[in-house]
């Protein structure tokens, strides 16, 4: 904290006794030179790939997004909002915001309701908590490509262990990922199998964190059954963890794309085409880089949109407290 | 008396029940993992005479791994994808660390803008780069190399933020010491700093390693050629190429390629907990 002032005061006197000896003065500023000098050596390197690899091409994004340029063309001009206006009014795209949103809405209750199951079940004992805990959160660490891979093989309609499962107990089968119906809640199920242990971890930390003192008044109060407590203190106290928790598995949600690569390649028709996927189709394998670039605004908008509202929430959180 | 054995008996009946879900849960959770195992041991024929059986009836293992192996050249996907993840972490945390130290201890002007920035790059998801990454690289003549795999992220903003977090919470005497102690600016950030903040370094290394060991986006815009590609981007194309649904050798190089961080995984649980939440959770 006395550093500021050592620095000031050096340079203070260096203003009012300029002309005179450097001797005196110079050593606290000469460090200070030297601090800020190696600042900038010490920042350059990580500041020049900041600069090259994130900010100048997100730049680059809404530049290209107002081209038709194609990739491999020549030249390109400008054409303004157009790309946008393409992209809303082209039935793949809608179809691909639609599924996005419903996958989101699939996946992120379920999360939340599943990891918080699992968190309090795990919280509510003593014995084995790291061994579930460890089982829960596997998918999560799991590769993605992989057991996309090993879903299909669970789901296939003949020889797939879900169907034959499904048969053994009556229960209706299908061909889970050729069916336009069925192809989305599937993928919103794996999503959560993915995810719920992300959401359980954030859940176990926010469980440990009330104060046990807490459940004692509440227990003074008359809230003799579990049930009680879990709504007077739990739940209530929960909820500002509960609400990064929305935001972060949206945030993922929003962002999937392996199984959706591995699994359906947005079929059957446009059922499971989402943003990353029409994204990626759009930019990489119909080489449309200007509406490519103008879909990946879109996706820009909403992750910066949920981002915002996550770093808000979170500041809300800091004076509950 | 009778009251309270009653609440007794209540309450060790409530701990039966919760092994009992947790036990359900659990082995919901695992089916997937213990079915790429099952069927990685299964005789072709045996799969498709569609058995509920976890164990085979004659195990054909050492043929599917065999032929996973020897079909798909899955060593070299796997070493790609150590190699790969090896350097982008060893030049993140190059990057990274030294960055963090200027803006958590040394005072210049402009370090609110480049904390600034790093703050921008932290909330930008990757994938909308990458269409002026591939641009980038298309010019810089790198695409389809190992180059175009790690350049894009060789400087992590969240890398820069967790450990700028870490080193503030080292007091500036240690710094103020280091310096009379003759250290350089650059020898404070490695021999001080950094072995201090081993474990933001380790929960970081976790994040990097998990999160591109499983990368298939940029992968699959980067690299064309088989040698090249990691894990993930390999054992599709393996799946769409070669194997189809000949799910034996297929699932013995899934169970293959998620063994290592598994086994990591239950090894070190704690760090990978935190280090995959951001150190959103603090053991």
């Amino acid at each position: 904290m006395s550093e500021p002032h050592v620095f000031s005061n050096a340079y203070n006197r260096s203003l009012t006794r300029r002309g005179e000896s450097c001797l005196a003065v110079s050593p606290a500023r000469r460090q200070a030179f030297a601090v800020a000098f190696a600042g900038y050596g010490l920042a350059g390197p990580a500041v020049f790939f900041l600069l090259v690899l994130f900010l100048l091409p997100v730049i680059g994004v809404f530049f290209i997004a107002l081209t038709d340029w194609q990739l491999g063309a020549g030249s390109f001009s400008f054409v303004g909002f157009s790309n946008y206006r393409e992209a809303f009014a082209d039935a793949t795209f809608r179809a691909s915001l639609a599924n996005t949103a419903v996958y989101v809405l699939i996946v992120v209750p379920g999360t939340l309701l599943a990891g918080l199951t699992v968190a309090l079940l795990i919280e509510s004992g003593k014995s084995c908590r790291s061994f579930y805990r460890a089982i829960h959160f596997l998918p999560f660490m799991a590769t993605v490509t992989t057991m996309a891979i090993v879903w299909e093989a669970l789901l296939h309609p003949t020889i797939g262990l879900v169907n034959q499962m499904f048969a053994a107990v009556g229960l209706p089968t299908a061909n889970w990922l050729r069916n336009e119906n069925t192809v989305l809640p599937v993928l919103g199920a794996l999503g959560i199998w993915q995810n719920l242990g992300y959401a359980m971890v954030l859940f176990l930390a926010g469980l440990k964190s009330i104060p046990r003192d807490l459940y004692d008044a509440a227990e003074v109060d008359g809230a003799d059954l579990w049930i009680d407590r879990l709504r007077t203190v739990t739940l209530p106290l929960l909820g500002p963890v509960s609400m990064f928790v929305v935001i972060v598995v949206a945030l993922r949600a929003l962002e999937c794309f392996d199984a959706v690569k591995v699994l359906t390649q947005g079929g059957p028709g446009d059922a499971s085409e989402v943003l990353l996927y029409t994204l990626y189709r759009e930019s990489f394998e119909y080489l449309r880089t200007g509406y490519g670039a103008a879909i990946a605004v879109v996706f820009l908008v909403m992750v910066g949109t949920l981002t915002l509202i996550n770093a808000l929430v979170m500041d809300r959180k800091v004076h509950y407290q | 008396m009778s009251a309270v054995t009653s609440v007794k008996g209540l309450s060790s009946l409530a701990g039966i029940l919760r092994h009992v879900v947790l036990l359900v849960t659990g082995a919901l959770i695992l089916v997937p993992f213990l079915w790429m195992i099952s069927l990685s041991i299964k005789a072709p024929g045996e799969i498709f005479h569609a058995s509920l059986s976890f164990w085979p009836v004659q195990f054909y293992g050492i043929e599917n791994y065999e032929k996973a192996l020897s079909e798909a050249p899955l060593l070299r996907y796997m070493g790609n994808g150590l190699m790969v993840c090896g350097l982008i972490l060893a030049l993140q945390i190059l990057l990274c660390a030294p960055c963090a130290y200027a803006l958590a201890k040394l005072r210049f002007f402009g370090r609110d803008l480049v904390f600034g920035m790093v703050l921008a790059g932290l909330i930008l998801p990757h994938q909308v780069l990458s269409l002026p990454l591939f641009i980038l690289g298309y010019k810089l003549a790198i695409l389809n190399t190992y180059t175009a795999l790690i350049l894009p992220y060789i400087v992590s903003p969240f890398g820069i933020f967790l450990f700028r977090q870490f080193f503030k919470t080292i007091p500036d005497d240690v710094v103020h010491a280091a310096r009379l102690d003759g250290l350089s600016e650059l020898a404070i950030v490695w021999k001080v700093m950094v072995p201090m903040a081993l474990p933001a370094v380790i929960a970081f290394a976790i994040f990097s390693v998990v999160g591109h060991w499983n990368d298939l986006f940029w992968p699959l815009i980067a690299v064309r050629d088989q040698s090249l590609m990691p894990p993930p981007l390999g054992i599709l194309v393996f799946k769409n190429e070669e194997a189809g649904s000949d799910y034996g050798p297929l699932m013995a190089a899934s169970t293959l390629v998620v063994l290592p961080l598994t086994i990591a995984f239950l090894v070190a649980q704690r760090w990978f907990v935190e280090g995959l939440t951001g150190g959103a959770v603090k053991q």
